[in-house]
């Protein structure tokens, strides 16, 4: 997908004067952070849960060789094939190598950010192979040749009247405005396409060291329908998913759900490992795993590497104030919100995503949801470093911080200067103690009052208290 | 190519020196005790409790529950079930837990053992146990019990035996472990509550692509 997360600005400020994307905000903002709420209010020991997730996934990370070696090892003894990708490039060729060999015409996919993050519909297309999406949200974007713009819930920025346009479009239908005809529609197209694909690919949520089994946790049963009735069973991971043991996992499925869209357990948590068995009468003859790195393996041993914790629940962008008013599609790539401004620096080079890490308030909110505690301000915080360090840090910024240091480095300065503008800005704001209109600050000052200081300075509280 | 870059970039990233027998003890001891993490207090009930739990929490995942006394009132019950629906097909696995069911009062039901079809109604699948935590059945595939019996039928009734419910997850992997001889099934299914989606606005509409209705016969007496 096409790289735009350096017009960040044009584009939210197209974002915040669309009102049909408000209206599809809205739906996000009014539905997930309060089911979060209740769900993790119905469960004690939630905290504790993510302390220990926190931690397992500190001890993982400091042992990722090995237990990746374990799981190759166990997928192997199952029956079935691992490949490694260092690039986007090398999965993508890997994949349609596995489809070519079985002479596949047809794929069906359950929802996974890393076949998006790799580009592979487009290639698999370009190559002869069709893709087709079965997750509802991510079938309604095919239909429009959209993208995510959010990993939980792909489609949340189309309103009912969007999906309805499309699918009547599509599915020559007469037109429904009601989504529970729409969903039915989905299901016929697409019960065709199930049975008849030559190949299935899905993701994984973990990845289990123990057993060599991989996990998808989704509430549309797509997913398993796509990795049960074709031939070939593709996963396509990212090698941090990796988990010790099925106790281990459950530790994160325990916290998966209510964070995401604050249900207790999802529909379908389902395990594969390897083909069917000799026995069996239904299930994959072959099972494939495709490890994903593109970029990963840097992070370890760097100050980016708590963000391997990440499970993608989608937390951090659910409660996020900038994601909330402008969007995922915002971001310009395929992880928006705030772990898309860590990941997608990682991913596509600070050059291009420089924005992104400082297109945030921190607020902090982000931190304080995240089921493995990843100090996501921090890791933003990072990139402004290295944006700064390389220069990339646009002119004005940088004069300004630049004027901001030089007053910084000479105190006395610097206080008379801060005494005279608290002074100057309670005149300003008057008996109401509110600015209307401020130089410089219009971008505030446009859409609500500033409000005025209020009493003294720090320093001068400071020294009164000491004296 | 690609797997020996990614692990020389992993274990210089980690710093790992000449020495790693530390490291890897203590991965092989992690993987060998399985141990469990914190369990949360509501998945450790008694039975009884744990019964009751477990069926609170199903039907608050929009199962619908029907509490039979015998296993032997089973078939009588799907019959009921299926025809209140209008429904006259049922697909079955080939389950021993399934085997010598009474159905002769259901003259006009057609029952088939076979893996499930695009097309088919209704389905009947033995659960390996429920999970109190979160009202979840867990099955499995095997030469009798074809996992497509889970997902392409429009109905999904599943039978579970009160005596298998267990309280957390963890004691659901114990029990799959001791019952396969250490291997895994090719799918392990956790099944909360039948299919759903809310990606048109958020919106939640039941039955997406899996079952539309899941039906849970719990047998009280075994």
């Amino acid at each position: 997908m096409e790289i735009r997360s350096q017009e960040f600005k044009k584009s939210a400020h197209i974002a915040l004067h669309d009102a049909k994307l408000q209206r599809a905000l809205g739906n996000l903002k009014a539905g997930f952070p309060g089911k979060r709420a209740a769900a993790v209010a119905r469960l004690p020991e939630f905290d504790a849960l993510r302390d220990q997730a926190r931690d397992l996934k500190n001890h993982i990370i400091e042992h990722l060789d090995l237990y990746l070696e374990e799981f190759e090892k166990n997928v192997i003894a199952q029956g079935g094939t691992v490949h490694w990708c260092r690039t986007a490039e090398d999965a993508r060729k890997t994949i349609l190598e596995i489809c070519r060999a079985q002479d596949a015409k047809t794929v069906t996919k359950g929802k996974s950010m890393v076949t998006e993050e790799i580009a592979l519909n487009e290639y698999l297309e370009a190559n002869g192979v069709t893709p087709v999406e079965t997750d509802l949200g991510e079938y309604i974007l095919q239909l429009r040749n959209d993208h995510p713009s959010h990993i939980v819930a792909p489609a949340i920025h189309l309103t009912l009247d969007d999906v309805a346009e499309a699918f009547h479009e599509h599915h020559k239908r007469p037109k429904s405005d009601d989504p529970a005809v729409l969903m039915q529609e989905a299901r016929e197209m697409l019960r065709k396409q199930f049975v008849s694909a030559d190949v299935g690919i899905t993701g994984a949520n973990f990845l289990i060291a123990e057993t060599g089994s991989t996990i998808i946790c989704t509430n549309e049963g797509n997913g398993d329908l796509t990795q049960t009735l074709p031939k070939t069973h593709i996963v396509v991971s990212s090698i941090e998913k990796v988990v010790p043991t099925l106790e281990d996992m459950t530790l994160f499925l325990r916290l998966l759900a209510r964070s995401a869209t604050g249900q207790e357990f999802t529909v379908y948590n389902t395990l594969s490992t390897g083909p069917r068995r000799q026995a069996d009468r239904d299930g994959p003859e072959n099972f494939h795993v495709v490890l994903v790195d593109n970029g990963r393996s840097d992070m370890v041993g760097t100050e980016f590497q708590e963000m391997l914790r990440c499970i993608r629940c989608s937390a951090c962008m659910n409660h996020c104030p900038v994601y909330g008013a402008v969007g995922g599609q915002t971001y310009g790539w395929v992880y928006p919100g705030p772990m898309g401004s860590v990941l997608t620096p990682q991913m596509i080079g600070i050059e291009n995503a420089g924005l992104l890490p400082n297109a945030s308030t921190f607020c902090g909110k982000c931190e304080e949801v995240c089921p493995v505690r990843i100090p996501l301000p921090k890791l933003m915080r990072h990139w402004r470093d290295k944006e700064w360090e390389k220069h990339l840090t646009p002119a004005a910024a940088r004069s300004g911080i630049g004027i901001w240091a030089f007053f910084a480095k000479r105190p006395a300065l610097y206080r008379m200067l801060s005494w005279s503008s608290n002074l100057f800005l309670r005149l300003v704001g008057g008996k109401r103690g509110r600015i209307r209109k401020l130089p410089l600050a219009g971008g505030w000052t446009d859409f609500r009052d500033m409000p005025a200081p209020s009493g003294k300075t720090f320093m001068q509280q400071w020294q009164e208290r000491k004296s | 190519m690609s797997r020996a870059e990614i692990f020389n970039r992993i274990r210089t990233g980690l710093r790992i020196g000449a020495d790693d027998r530390q490291r890897q003890e203590t991965v092989q001891q992690r993987l060998q005790a399985r141990a469990a993490n914190l369990i949360p207090q509501r998945a450790q009930l008694p039975q009884a409790a744990c019964i009751q739990l477990f069926i609170e929490m199903a039907i608050e995942s929009a199962a619908e529950l029907i509490e039979l006394r015998h296993r032997n009132e089973l078939s009588a019950a799907v019959e009921h079930w299926l025809s209140e629906n209008g429904i006259s097909q049922l697909v079955l696995a080939r389950e021993e837990n399934l085997q010598n069911l009474d159905w002769s009062a259901s003259s006009s039901l057609v029952r088939e053992e076979r893996v499930a079809q695009a097309g088919d109604e209704a389905s009947l699948t033995n659960a390996f146990c429920g999970i109190a935590e979160t009202g979840t059945l867990m099955l499995h595939s095997g030469p009798d019990s074809p996992t497509t019996l889970n997902f392409l039928p429009d109905n999904h009734l599943v039978a579970l035996s009160a005596s298998s419910i267990v309280g957390a997850y963890e004691e659901a992997w114990q029990q799959l472990r001791a019952a396969s001889g250490g291997e895994m099934p090719r799918t392990v299914n956790m099944i909360t509550g039948p299919s759903r989606s809310a990606d048109i606005e958020q919106k939640l509409q039941m039955g997406a692509h899996g079952p539309r209705r899941l039906a849970i016969f719990l047998i009280r007496d075994e």
